[in-house]
């Protein structure tokens, strides 16, 4: 009894832990892969004589060597969670989907390699190999995020296995890499992870233009990462949209729950806002017809809601996963507005918006990204409770059962709310450093 | 068949990672113990200046020594995770502290900024290795049963052969550093550098030595299967071990920088391999064989194909960034300073 009590109440504290430890280093890990191809791009336009690039280059490369090691080593812990937290999912289906981490770990050191070549070794080789030996750190980013990720899709999409009474047999681990999840799931974070790098280091250029640092410095700095965010931006939506399809034919529960339908709705109607009471949506606005058009191409269609399963199959908060997923939608298409303006811009006089108003959208949208960024992931893992792997393993069934694991919980809480204001101090600090010889206040 | 070729990946990246990330490790070692600020200020340098641009690239051996683990191995990842969670937490932390604090120490400018973030990379270095070793002791005594959460807590891992396990991790991990760093400051020309890490090496050669000779009455008294084991199949590179460290301490009396590096790593090589063979095919004792506690077939098979495809890449990429770290002009070495 003692120990069943336990494993209930580790079940919260676990997923807490998780979920900290996975929110934290989303962040990290998307300036892991977005920002080398950021750095790569100033340092060839550097190369080919612009001298602002350059210097940005130099800067961001030693604001990344520090962004690198913290998110490098968030990610470990990660790996060790998914031990002391989850050994009833890895002991069953390790076999089933360790394989892609696997695959992860040799991109972790191609990028771990080239980053200490690329980062220490700037002055002793000649400009073009330097650049070249930047490649691999944004080719082995990208496909690590590819890796990972394909393990997420897989416990939203489990397949590649067959259990014969509760035992794995015939685990197929390429099968389960490449599941149908898998190509949405990844396109949508690799995109994500650009789009978060790209509007969050404009935020700060725009930090210091609107401070009156209007040179051609913090110019480039500002548009050299807007452009690409926002030029990936309406991909991001589109691949968004075929995101939400593919969960609406394989997880209807979770589209359910991000939609906010409690009950089957033919011609479903687009809920925005509103919270569950009694487990019904209230105060939403509803655009009619629209998420049976979205979700099924036909807007007399059936849409299922929430009661299609059993209580106990229901994820509990869909507050949370419905507004989540409002707020990620909101927000890209903001900063698809930012774009445009961006866009209209340059159209009309070939050049950026100089208002201040622009600049406070742009300061805004890197904040604005990471959210969305966040709210995606709480969609995703949130919205496929109450279940680890969906339809096959509960998360309670997964979850260590050992006493006093929420001791872990607390330490996480107190150590990352150090490592937040420690890293942030002294991101803030190089920020101040050196970048501008004469006036020292470069960005 | 596969599943001993899985098995011979994960042992071998429990080496390199013991063999490089270890001697990071030891690197923060001396790091707590360089004296004051000023006194210190060059040992440290040497220090920063030799783990800076490696020691991301040689943290990743444990991620892959979990992921081989948990893929190949998965039933046995589970029982060492759950069982183990308290010193492996402790393990994650000190990983972070070491890895931010160290990077962050590079990226201040001012003495007393250093200075914090400089004793969080030391202690941090001394607290991962110590666990690790704890670990490595509760699986060596057989104290992790196979299933979720079935061992002790506690127990598996505060005991005699873990404290030994832990001592050991901390006193090798400071040995290697010492020996590689005795070479590194040698090439650069800092002759007094060099001295004060060579009598620190000879120094933990010594004290290694003893502790593992005392190790001997603990593990007797404390792990009768390993015992037996080390003194068995094992015993040929447990003698190994003794020979090679003797040899290396000659060596570091002769000042014999290059060679020493060789057979100090070859001596910790064989005392890992010692307990290897020792515990061999047992992974958790008296409970799960590397045959049994394998993953099908298929599975092996696509990571065995995986890592052999991914050491194609990895072999030469290492060999690469060490050749062009081990090679850096004196003047062009000091400091991270992209």
């Amino acid at each position: 009894m003692g120990l069943v009590a336990d494993a209930s109440s580790n079940l919260g504290a676990a997923r807490a832990q998780m979920g900290l430890s996975l929110g934290w280093h989303i962040v990290f890990a998307c300036l892991g892969v977005g920002f080398p191809v950021l750095i790569l791009i100033a340092e060839w336009r550097g190369i080919h004589g612009d001298p602002d690039s350059m210097r940005l280059a130099r800067k961001w490369a030693k604001v990344a060597g520090v962004l690198f090691a913290v998110g490098a080593v968030s990610g470990t812990i990660l790996s060790f969670e998914m031990g002391l937290l989850w050994p009833g999912l890895m002991g069953k289906f390790g076999s089933v989907y360790g394989l892609p981490f696997a695959l992860e770990g040799f991109a972790f050191f191609i990028e771990a390699i080239f980053l200490g070549i690329y980062l220490y070794a700037w002055d002793r080789l000649k400009p073009k190999v330097h650049l070249a030996s930047g490649v691999p750190i944004a080719i082995a980013g990208v496909a690590s995020a590819f890796f990972v990720v394909t393990a997420n899709a897989w416990m939203n999409n489990p397949q590649g296995f067959i259990l014969v009474n509760g035992q794995v047999t015939d685990p197929q681990p390429l099968t389960a890499m490449l599941n149908a999840a898998t190509p949405v799931e990844t396109g949508h974070m690799i995109l994500a992870a650009f789009m978060v790098t790209g509007f969050l280091i404009a935020s700060v250029y725009a930090v210091a233009m609107l401070r009156g640092r209007r040179d051609r410095y913090h110019k480039v700095g500002l548009l050299l990462p807007l452009i690409i965010a926002t030029a990936l931006t309406p991909a991001q939506i589109v691949v968004g949209d075929i995101a939400a399809r593919e969960v609406a034919d394989n997880q209807p529960v979770k589209l359910a729950a991000m939609e906010g339908l409690a009950h089957a709705e033919v011609g479903a109607g687009e809920h925005i806002g509103g919270i569950f009471i009694n487990g019904q949506l209230r105060y939403a606005i509803v655009l009619p017809h629209v998420l049976a058009f979205l979700a099924k191409g036909d807007i007399n269609a059936t849409v299922q809601g929430l009661d299609s399963v059993p209580p106990q199959d229901r994820p509990e908060a869909v507050t949370l996963i419905h507004l989540a997923f409002n707020v990620m939608v909101g927000i890209g298409f903001l900063l698809l507005g930012l774009g445009a303006w961006l866009l209209g811009s340059w159209v009309r006089g070939r050049r950026a918006p100089a208002s201040c108003w622009f600049l406070r959208a742009a300061i805004v949208a890197g904040p604005a990204a990471v959210v969305a960024m966040e709210s995606g992931w709480i969609v995703t893992e949130v919205g496929r409770q109450p279940w680890i792997v969906y339809e096959v393993m509960r998360t309670a069934d997964a979850v260590n059962p050992a006493p006093g694991l929420y001791w872990g919980l607390v330490a996480l809480v107190v150590v990352y709310t150090v490592l937040t204001s420690v890293t942030v101090f002294v991101l803030r600090r190089l920020a101040r450093s050196n970048g501008n010889g004469a006036t020292g206040v470069a960005v | 068949m596969l599943a001993n070729v899985v098995l011979g990946f994960l042992w071998g990246g429990i080496t390199a990672y013991v063999l490089l990330a270890g001697a990071d490790f030891g690197a923060g070692f001396w790091d707590l113990f360089s004296g004051s600020a000023q006194r210190g200020e060059a040992r440290r340098h040497r220090i920063a200046a030799s783990i800076g641009p490696v020691w991301e690239a040689n943290h990743v051996w444990l991620i892959f020594a979990l992921v081989v683990v948990w893929t190949g191995f998965p039933t046995v990842f589970a029982a060492v995770g759950s069982t183990l969670y308290i010193p492996l937490t402790a393990v994650a932390f000190g990983v972070i502290l070491r890895g931010s604090a160290f990077a962050f120490r590079g990226a201040v400018t001012d003495l007393a900024l250093q200075r914090v973030f400089g004793a969080a990379f030391a202690l941090s270095s001394v607290i991962t290795p110590f666990f690790l070793g704890t670990v490595a002791g509760a699986i060596a005594s057989g104290r992790v049963p196979l299933g979720t959460a079935r061992g002790d807590v506690i127990g598996s891992w505060l005991n005699p052969t873990s404290a030994l396990g832990g001592v050991l991790a901390v006193e090798v991990a400071a040995y290697l550093a010492a020996v590689y760093l005795t070479a590194d400051a040698r090439r650069v020309g800092e002759s007094d550098v060099a001295e004060w890490f060579r009598s620190r090496a000879l120094l933990m050669g010594v004290v290694t030595g003893l502790t593992a000779v005392a190790g001997i009455a603990v593990l007797r008294a404390d792990a009768p299967h390993l015992f037996a084991g080390l003194t068995g199949r094992g015993l040929p590179l447990i003698a190994a071990t003794a020979l090679f460290g003797i040899v290396s301490l000659v060596l570091l009396l002769r000042r014999s920088y290059l060679a020493v590096r060789v057979t100090a790593a070859l001596a910790v090589v064989a005392v890992l391999w010692g307990w290897g063979a020792g515990q061999y095919p047992d992974l958790l004792v008296g409970a799960a064989t590397v045959t049994s506690a394998a993953a099908p077939n298929t599975t092996l098979f696509f990571l065995v194909i995986s890592l052999s495809v991914g050491s194609l890449f990895l072999i030469p990429a290492l060999m690469l960034l060490y050749s062009i770290s081990q090679s850096a002009p004196p003047e062009t070495q000091p400091r991270y300073r992209p």
